[in-house]
């Protein structure tokens, strides 16, 4: 069943235009010239309940408009949206209360009290009896291991501790579906990875789903079987990750560490280069010559080191949007 | 409705306490009246007016404490919400953003009192002939007004408030009317010294019910009392209705800046 609906989505902006110069300032004082600027160019898809789906583009690429009108935060400018049963921009209170929104870079805990003061006030907000509050307080700080920083004053809290808090805040009412906009923005590695355990977890135990952006490619690789792709406004790809890899880098990364420098020459005819420094250098060969070209690697050179790996997504995705299609 | 306005006041007033200094501080910058107050005994004193020196030590004193509760500064919370981003957050919860600056006020208002009584303890210890306590029924209607003047105070910026959808400086909109608003409330001089043609007038606009009228009934000068809640309850209406347009209308142009 799909729970979230999208058809021909558009959104125009009106953008202000200013010449150089003195005469461009009057001009734009007395007469102000807007153009309008495409931020999402006829978008369709579906998701089912209890999907995680990335959501990828460069900056500028109408990610965030999309989630906004996916949310009733902004007004479509033509196109059909539909999430869990209603259109978002009514704003209907039942419909609010099975959303959530977490953005990375926006807070919405009271910076100057505990984050649990912000907690009771959505409690309140969202109608959460104080058993049930309790219940679920107990749990999700469990999951997110922020039990002692509740009583903290928001300002004292680290950045992981605090987006931690920010994702408490935003799941106390069970949302069913949920929205998040860069939500390891800024974290370390450590952080980041209990971020994308517990969205796991969360998704697995209430069937949440979860649409999600994100500029750390390990987020929607941890996270997302399915991706959509979006360049200046319009959806490029709608599918699984793993198929656009193989599409677009059918190959694999072989490393290897060598007992003695080779020239660049003798070492392509193993296979495409892709990076060379003194010893170490990194193949990409395709799949279909795998086997043998490692065998060939082994038999004719002197290796001190092995491996083998994807290639980085992060480029393979860099490369696409820099094409523009799929 | 009555369990999310509690928890919202209680958190929002622990939220104040946290800015103990800043109060005190707002408490002062709203002294405009007692300044005025020195000029305009002076002025009694020497000249001839429709009020005594004590009646307008009285009336000042009381211009003072309206304010510190008929004051309102939504608009400067909305703007940066909008600015910010931060009323995305709002509009997301199945709850108008208003009621949490409603709350806000209260909560602000609740900070407030301890020390406007001490400040009102401290003028009537200072200025002993100033004294005078007002009985039941005009304390009882001082009251009611006060809510009734709050809510318009709060209407009226408010209102101004949503041009924030429209344009970046909503509070610059709102400068104009404060202007208008310093001169025709009573803030700087009650209606009783305008000429009678230009009380007639004001008197059926909103400013004077922002500062003069309540602040009026608590001295205990002649107003037409009943007249005067009639035409609050109708620029009340008035306002309520406009917002929940602009609102609307706010909504549809929102575009959720900085998120």
């Amino acid at each position: 069943m799909n729970i979230i609906e999208v058809e021909n989505l558009a959104k125009l902006y009106p953008v202000a235009v200013k010449k150089q110069g003195l005469q461009g300032t009057l001009l734009h004082f007395f007469k102000r010239q807007y153009r309008d600027i495409k931020a999402v160019d006829n978008v369709s898809f579906n998701l089912k309940e209890g999907e995680i789906v990335g959501f990828l583009g460069p900056n500028g690429a109408g990610k965030t408009t999309t989630l906004k009108m996916l949310t009733g935060l902004i007004h479509p400018t033509s196109g059909k949206v539909n999430v869990a049963g209603y259109i978002p921009y009514h704003r209907q209170n039942e419909f609010l209360s099975k959303i959530s929104l977490v953005m990375g870079q926006k807070q919405q805990l009271i910076w100057d009290l505990p984050a649990l003061d912000s907690l009771r006030i959505n409690a309140a907000i969202y109608n959460i009896p104080e058993k049930i509050f309790q219940t679920r307080l107990s749990e999700l700080a469990s999951l997110l291991c922020i039990e002692e920083q509740l009583t903290q004053p928001v300002r004292k809290l680290s950045l992981g501790q605090r987006m931690k808090a920010e994702l408490l805040a935003a799941l106390i009412h069970h949302p069913k579906i949920l929205f998040l906009d860069e939500p390891t923005l800024g974290l370390d590695i450590n952080s980041q990875t209990a971020v994308r355990e517990f969205l796991k977890t969360y998704n697995q135990r209430y069937q949440a789903t979860i649409i999600l952006t994100s500029h750390y490619m390990a987020d929607i690789t941890a996270l997302c079987p399915r991706i959509l792709m979006i360049h200046q406004g319009a959806l490029i790809y709608d599918g699984k990750l793993d198929i656009l890899l193989k599409r677009f880098a059918p190959y694999r990364q072989v490393k290897v560490d060598l007992a003695n420098v080779i020239s660049r020459e003798q070492l392509e005819q193993y296979g495409q280069i892709y990076h060379i420094e003194g010893k170490e250098v990194s193949f990409n060969i395709p799949f279909e010559k795998l086997t043998s070209t490692i065998t060939r690697l082994f038999n004719e050179l002197d290796i001190l080191d092995f491996s083998v790996a994807d290639p980085p997504i992060e480029e393979i995705v860099s490369q696409l949007f820099s094409q523009g299609t799929v | 409705m009555l369990n999310k306005a509690k928890t919202l006041v209680l958190i929002y007033y622990a939220y104040m306490l946290e800015y103990r200094a800043e109060i005190f501080l707002w408490i002062l910058s709203n002294s405009l009246p007692i300044i005025l107050m020195g000029i305009w005994m002076q002025a009694a004193s020497a000249g001839k007016f429709t009020l005594s020196s004590i009646e307008f030590a009285r009336y000042f004193f009381a211009v003072f404490l309206v304010r510190q509760i008929t004051n309102v500064w939504v608009i400067w919370e909305f703007e940066q919400e909008v600015l910010q981003g931060v009323l995305s957050f709002r509009l997301l919860q199945p709850l108008d953003p208003v009621w949490h600056y409603v709350s806000r006020h209260i909560s602000e208002k609740l900070t407030r009192f301890p020390l406007v009584v001490i400040l009102a303890g401290l003028f009537f210890g200072l200025y002993k002939e100033a004294r005078w306590l007002p009985s039941i029924t005009p304390i009882f209607c001082c009251v009611l007004t006060l809510i009734l003047s709050f809510t318009l105070s709060f209407l009226i910026q408010y209102n101004f408030s949503m041009f924030a959808f429209w344009i970046e400086r909503a509070t610059s909109v709102q400068e104009l009317w404060s202007l208008l608003q310093i001169f025709f409330s009573g803030l700087i001089a009650p209606l009783d010294v305008f000429p009678d043609s230009i009380r007639d007038v004001l008197i059926l606009t909103p400013f004077p019910y922002l500062v003069y009228f309540p602040a009026a009934i608590l001295v205990d000068l002649k107003i037409q009392l009943f007249k005067g809640w009639l035409i609050m309850i109708f620029w009340i209406i008035l306002c309520y209705t406009l917002n929940r347009w602009l609102w609307k209308k706010g909504l549809k142009h929102y575009s959720g800046m900085g998120a």
